[in-house]
C-alpha cells in the first residue's frame, strides 16, 4: 500500500470515525452557552478551547464533522445516482440523439460556475443544509456523466462487449453487466475527489450563511462566527480551518492512493 | 473553417438561451413578491397593485422574460427595484472592484504556477518535484476564504501592513486601489495557482515523453534546451485552457473572498440583491457570469481550431 492511501486513509477515518462518535459523545454540549468562559484558549477543560459564547470548540467541530460529511456524501450520492446511467445511456448509443443532448446539458451545468449555481439555489428556496446539498450534488451530475461516459465509449470497442452483443443481449443489459462493473474503480476514485470537493462548497456556503441553519453547527459558520474575533482569540479562525484542511487533504490523498492502487491510468477529472 | 465557426456560434446561441431560460425560471420561483416586499406588510393592496404595474410585474412571465432577453441585446438590464437605478450602472460600477480582481489574481496564479510546474517537472521525481507536488495537495486542500482570513490575520492585525477589509476607489488613485485588492487577490489566487501547477507540470511531462522530444535531444540539445524551446511550446495548450476556464471561476469565486474583506463588488451586489428580494438583478448579474464562462470557453476553442485543424471536427 501506498503512503497517500495509508495517510489518506488513517485521515479519513478519524474524521468518519470522530463525527460518529459525536452521536453518542461529546466532550462537552453544543448547546449549552457559558458566556463567562468565552474565547478561551485551549486548556486541559476544553482542549481546542472555547468560542463566542463559551461553547467547546472540540465539541462543535466533532459535530459539524457530521454536517460536513453528510451534505457532501448525499452530494456525491446524487451525482453518482443520476450522472452515472446519464453516462451509461449515453455511452450506449454514442452519437445518437440521447448522447447529444445529454452531453449538451453537461457543457451547460458546466458553464455556471458551481458557487453561482450553489447561491441561487439556496438564495431562492432559502438557505438550508438540503439545499446545500442539493446545489453542491447538481453540480456533480456532468462530473461523473462525462467521465462515466468517457470510460464506457472505450469500453464498447472491446472484443468481451462486442462478445456480449453477439450473445444478444441488449445495450441496457451490457451497460449494467458489463460496463458498470468495469468503471467502478473510476467512480471509487472519482467519487472521493467529489466528496472533498463537496466538504469545500459546503464549508464555503455555510461561510456565507447558505449552509445548514443555527443551531446546527457546521465548519463554515463556525469561521464566520470567528472572523470578527480573529485578533481577540485567534484560535477560534485557526482550529477550524485547520480542521477542514486535513479533512479535505486525507479525502485527496485517499483519492490518489486509491487510484495508484486501483488502475494508475484511469481518467479523474478535477475542477 | 467558417464551417465550424457557424456551427459553434448556433450552439453558442443555443447554450445562452437556455441559460437565460434556466435562471429567469428559477428566480421566477423564488417565493415572495417583490413589490410587497418593498413596501412593507402594512401597504394598501392598491398601493402594491400600482408598483407592480409599475414594475412591470403584472404582465405575464412570457413576456417579461421577452422584454428581459431584449433589453440585455441592447445593453439595458432593466431596472433595480430597490435602488430604482439602471442595472447596467450597477454592475458597472461594481465591475471596476470584481473585474481588476480578477486579473489580479489570474496574474499572480500564473506568475506562481508557471514557474512551480516547469520547475517540479524538469526534476521529476526529485526533492524539488516533491516538495512543490506536496504543496499543491496542501493549496488544493485549503478553503480560499479561511486562507483570506489568515492573511488579514497576518498582515493587517499583526504586521499593519495592509487594512483588513474596504476599498477607497479607484478615484483616491491606482496604487491604493491596489493595496485595497493585494490580499485578496493572493487568498484569490492560491487555489488556482496549486490546480495551474499541476496542469503545468502533468502537460510537461507528457510533452518529455513525445518523439520529438527525443529527437531535440538526439541532435544535440542539453535536457534544459529541449525543454525550453521545444517542450514548453506543445506543453502550453493545456495550460491556456485552464487559464481560459480559471478566469471565469475566479470572477464567481471573487462572490465569498469579496464578502471576507467587505469589497463593494459583484459578490456583495449578488447579495445584496438576494436578501433584498431584487430579483431583476440577481438575473442580470449572474447570466452576467454565465455569459462570461460560455463566451471565454467560446474563444479559447475558436483559437484552438484556428492553431489545429484537427480540432475543427469535433464540436
Amino acid at each position: 500500500m501506498s503512503r497517500n492511501l495509508i495517510l489518506g486513509g488513517l485521515l479519513t477515518s478519524v474524521f468518519v470515525v470522530t463525527a460518529l462518535l459525536s452521536f453518542v459523545w461529546t466532550p462537552d454540549s453544543v448547546e449549552a452557552m457559558n458566556i463567562a468562559n468565552r474565547l478561551k484558549p485551549p486548556s486541559a477543560d476544553n482542549l481546542l478551547g472555547t468560542d463566542h459564547f463559551g461553547r467547546d470548540i472540540l465539541s462543535m467541530l466533532m459535530v459539524g464533522a457530521r454536517t460536513s460529511i453528510a451534505v457532501a456524501l448525499v452530494a456525491v450520492g446524487i451525482g453518482m445516482g443520476l450522472g452515472v446511467p446519464l453516462g451509461l445511456a449515453a455511452a450506449a448509443r454514442r452519437g445518437g440523439m440521447l448522447d447529444e443532448i445529454i452531453m449538451r446539458m453537461n457543457d451547460l451545468i458546466f458553464a455556471f460556475p458551481s458557487l453561482v449555481i450553489a447561491i441561487l439555489i439556496t438564495a431562492v428556496f432559502g438557505p438550508s443544509a438540503t439545499n446545500a446539498i442539493i446545489a453542491i450534488g447538481i453540480f456533480n451530475i456532468p462530473v461523473f456523466a462525462r467521465i462515466t461516459r468517457g470510460a464506457a465509449l472505450s469500453l464498447w470497442k472491446r472484443e468481451f462487449i462486442m462478445a456480449a452483443q453477439v450473445a444478444g443481449k441488449t445495450r441496457t443489459r451490457i451497460s449494467v453487466e458489463h460496463i458498470l462493473p468495469n468503471v467502478a474503480n473510476l467512480l471509487i476514485v472519482q467519487g472521493t475527489i467529489q466528496f472533498s470537493l463537496g466538504i469545500l462548497a459546503e464549508a464555503g456556503l455555510s461561510y456565507v450563511g447558505l449552509g445548514a441553519q443555527p443551531p446546527i453547527p457546521s465548519w463554515g459558520r463556525m469561521l464566520a462566527d470567528a472572523q470578527t474575533m480573529v485578533s481577540l482569540a485567534p484560535h477560534v479562525a485557526l482550529i477550524p480551518g485547520l480542521t477542514i484542511v486535513a479533512m479535505v487533504l486525507g479525502l485527496n490523498l485517499l483519492g490518489d492512493g486509491l487510484r495508484d492502487a486501483l488502475d494508475p491510468r484511469l481518467k479523474v477529472v478535477r475542477a | 473553417m467558417l464551417g465550424y465557426i457557424v456551427k459553434r456560434l448556433i450552439s453558442l446561441a443555443i447554450s445562452l438561451i437556455v441559460a437565460s431560460v434556466v435562471i429567469f425560471v428559477v428566480v421566477e420561483v423564488a417565493p415572495g413578491d417583490p413589490a410587497s416586499f418593498m413596501l412593507g406588510i402594512n401597504a394598501q393592496p392598491d398601493t402594491v397593485a400600482a408598483l407592480r404595474t409599475e414594475l412591470g410585474l403584472d404582465q405575464s412571465k412570457f413576456d417579461r422574460y421577452l422584454s428581459w432577453v431584449g433589453g440585455m441585446l441592447t445593453g439595458d438590464f432593466g431596472t433595480s427595484y430597490t435602488y430604482r437605478t439602471p442595472v447596467a450602472q450597477m454592475i458597472a460600477d461594481r465591475m471596476w472592484v470584481s473585474l481588476p480582481l480578477a486579473l489580479f489574481a489570474l496574474t499572480l496564479s500564473t506568475l506562481i504556477a508557471f514557474p512551480a510546474g516547469i520547475f517540479a517537472a524538469a526534476r521529476r521525481g526529485g526533492a524539488g518535484d516533491l516538495a512543490v507536488t506536496g504543496a499543491t495537495q496542501l493549496g488544493v486542500a485549503i478553503p480560499n476564504f479561511w486562507f483570506a482570513m489568515m492573511l488579514v490575520l497576518i498582515f493587517a492585525i499583526q504586521l499593519r501592513w495592509f487594512s483588513a477589509g474596504g476599498f477607497p476607489g479607484w478615484e483616491k488613485g491606482f496604487w491604493g486601489g491596489m493595496k485595497a485588492l493585494t490580499l485578496p487577490a493572493i487568498a484569490l489566487a492560491l487555489p488556482q495557482a496549486a490546480i495551474l501547477t499541476r496542469v503545468m507540470r502533468s502537460s510537461l511531462l507528457d510533452i518529455l515523453g513525445e518523439d520529438f522530444m527525443r529527437t531535440a535531444r538526439a541532435k544535440g540539445l542539453s535536457a534544459r534546451q529541449a525543454l525550453w524551446r521545444h517542450g514548453l511550446r506543445n506543453a502550453l495548450i493545456p495550460v491556456l485552457t485552464i487559464i481560459g476556464l480559471q478566469f471565469a471561476f475566479l470572477l464567481a469565486g471573487a462572490i465569498i473572498i469579496e464578502q471576507v474583506f467587505f469589497l463593494p463588488g459583484l459578490g456583495r451586489l449578488i447579495f445584496q440583491a438576494i436578501t433584498q428580494r431584487d430579483l431583476i438583478v440577481v438575473e442580470s448579474v449572474v447570466m452576467l457570469l454565465v455569459f462570461a464562462v460560455i463566451m471565454v470557453n467560446f474563444l479559447v476553442d475558436l483559437a484552438y481550431a484556428a492553431v489545429d485543424p484537427r480540432l475543427r471536427t469535433r464540436v
